[in-house]
């Protein structure tokens, strides 16, 4: 579920980390250049060689790794050492794909299944996280409040949550927010408990020191909690836009017209295997947008971090 | 003697122990801060230092006894005062010049303003070029100067300092203790200097005070008479700085020794 970008650091577009200005005070001068030829602007020279090196192979893995994948599936298949009517067969996938692109698929074109599943998911998140967010900080903030809910709120958890769809199939019938209902309910735990940990794991020096500066309660909120808690809440957007999708795919599954989800149900039921992966693989590119799009926010809201240390695999 | 500054008049501090006891940082602990005085806090490890300072701040209230901040019982947080953390305490998600206009947007000052004025301080501490900064990309001694400037923008008439420079480097540490006394000479605050250094008590104080292991209370009071301006790094040479040194020691010593011991037997039960 949780489907970080896969993207080497350096892609991404961060920054080389700056050497640490820890030697001496003020001996740093921000714009300060490496004469060319020096050993320094040698020992970059060959750092960045590496690294690009280091790219290339990892690329040429990935791509070693999909032929291996893709090509043994394809040629077992082939060979009918598995029954392609049971597993499918990627070249029957991609032209499944390619009639859904160039016909549309039996419940219409291809992007107006995708633009309805996506709106249940988009819906879903938002709505989800807001309300995690929010009740996050409020109960983080306000131990009485957390204490009294907090039986309620581990019993609502522990239930499993998508049967709740088919519930919201009968409240809310064909329309969207039945998904959307189903997403809501999955996104929002995963948001609330990291925007409750984060405001509770707020370092008791700053609110300290903040105090003492002369914040009032509502500039704390706004001006420490709030900031200290976004590393723990993007943490969790990350994690629960794939569980939107999920909701909204499963509320699918209860009771649709049109959707991805419904799609995928239809492939099912007419023993289309390669519809089904179809499908999946529609599912993954929109995630993997998402995600991306994710990342980017996650990015612009906590510049101040210092840039990861480099040797991080990212997954 | 003008009435104190600061006045801790037979001070206890006791917490509640997550085990349900109850530990007793501080007992009985009588102190007095002249108006403009600095202050030097020494004692060994736990002996509720900090806690003097927290109490002095507002941020902790005294179990026993009194404590007047410029003749006022202390009720809670209370303006005019000045907090140095011993750890990082600057906000890591705001720049430089963000950090240190904190205070005055807090105290109602608009952004602006506040900003023109967090420029300024920044100079002073010597950080001219490094406004749009985040924390995380100052060293360490850099990173002390901003809480410097934003503690001392808001102009506190009490300065508290808790072993504000303990994780810096020795040299990095001459500078900046020089540094802070150029800075105090220019205000008239009164300064609580928390340290576990005898060397940067005496080199930086009018006034040091020993506490002993903890429950902490007031073992010893020596008035510093070396002379002002003083040269951080060099007034250690003086005979008379020698003399202030073995004082204070002896009493400091049988402290620490005591602390040692409970340490070793915690960590031996």
């Amino acid at each position: 579920m949780n489907v970080r970008s896969t993207l080497p650091q350096a892609e991404v577009g961060n920054p080389p980390p700056r050497p640490s200005p820890a030697r001496g005070e003020g001996a740093l001068n921000p714009g300060e250049g490496i004469p060319p030829g020096s050993i320094d602007a040698d020992l970059i020279a060959r750092r960045s060689r590496a690294a690009l090196r280091r790219r290339l192979i990892v690329y040429a893995l990935r791509v070693a790794f999909a032929v291996l994948w893709i090509g043994s599936w394809e040629l077992s298949s082939r060979l009918n050492w598995v029954d392609p009517f049971f597993v499918g067969q990627p070249s029957g996938v991609v032209s499944r794909l390619w009639t859904w692109i160039t016909e549309g698929t039996a419940l219409g074109p291809l992007w107006l299944q995708a633009a309805v599943t996506m709106e249940e998911a988009v819906l879903g998140f938002v709505i989800g996280s807001a309300l995690g967010v929010v009740l996050g900080i409020l109960l983080g903030r306000i131990q009485l409040l957390a204490e009294g809910l907090s039986p309620f709120i581990k019993a609502a958890n522990a239930i499993p949550r998508v049967v709740l769809g088919s519930l919201f199939a009968i409240m809310f019938g064909l329309s969207v927010w039945g998904k959307a209902a189903t997403a809501v309910v999955l996104v929002f735990f995963v948001v609330f408990f990291n925007a409750f940990q984060g405001v509770r794991e707020v370092d008791r020096n700053l609110i300290a020191n903040a105090r003492i500066l002369g914040a009032n309660n509502r500039r704390l909120t706004t001006e420490i909690i709030i900031p200290s808690a976004l590393s723990w809440i993007l943490a969790s957007l990350h994690i629960s836009f794939g569980l939107a999708i999920v909701g909204a795919v499963v509320g699918e599954l209860f009771g649709a017209t049109a959707g991805l989800g419904q799609l995928i149900y239809n492939a099912g039921h007419t023993f289309d295997v390669n519809g089904v992966f179809a499908g999946m693989f529609v599912l993954a590119v929109l995630a993997l947008i998402a995600e991306g799009l994710i990342s980017a926010l996650e990015n612009r809201l906590i510049k101040w971090r210092p840039s990861r240390v480099s040797g991080e695999i990212p997954i | 003697m003008a009435s104190p500054s600061i006045e801790l008049r037979g001070v206890t501090k006791r917490f509640a122990t997550p085990k349900g006891g109850i530990y007793t940082a501080l007992r009985d602990l009588t102190m007095e801060v002249a108006p403009g005085e600095f202050c030097a806090v020494v004692g060994p490890t736990g002996c509720g230092k900090s806690t003097t300072l927290a109490l002095i701040s507002g941020l902790e209230l005294a179990s026993a006894g009194e404590v007047r901040v410029e003749g006022r019982p202390v009720k809670g947080i209370a303006d005019g005062i000045g907090y140095v953390f011993q750890s990082d305490a600057v906000f890591p998600w705001k720049t430089v010049v963000e950090n240190v206009a904190a205070g005055p947007r807090y105290q109602g000052i608009g952004g602006r303003a506040a900003r023109e004025r967090a420029r300024d301080w920044i100079a002073r501490v010597g950080l001219a070029g490094f406004e749009d900064r985040y924390p995380h990309q100052l060293s360490g001694g850099m990173r002390k100067r901003v809480a410097l400037a934003q503690s001392l923008i808001n102009n506190p008439r009490i300065l508290l300092m808790d072993e504000p420079f303990s994780a810096l480097d020795v040299q990095t540490r001459s500078l900046m203790e020089d540094e802070l006394l150029t800075l105090w000479a220019s205000t008239s605050a009164s300064v609580v200097f928390v340290t576990h250094d005898l060397e940067e008590a005496i080199a930086l104080a009018d006034r040091v005070f020993v506490l002993t292991a903890g429950p902490g209370t007031v073992k010893g009071n020596f008035v510093v008479d070396l002379p002002r301006p003083r040269n951080v790094a060099e007034i250690r040479f003086q005979p008379r700085f020698t003399q202030l040194y073995e004082a204070i020691w002896s009493q400091l010593r049988d402290e620490v020794l005591v602390s040692y011991e409970r340490q070793k037997h915690a960590a031996a039960g």
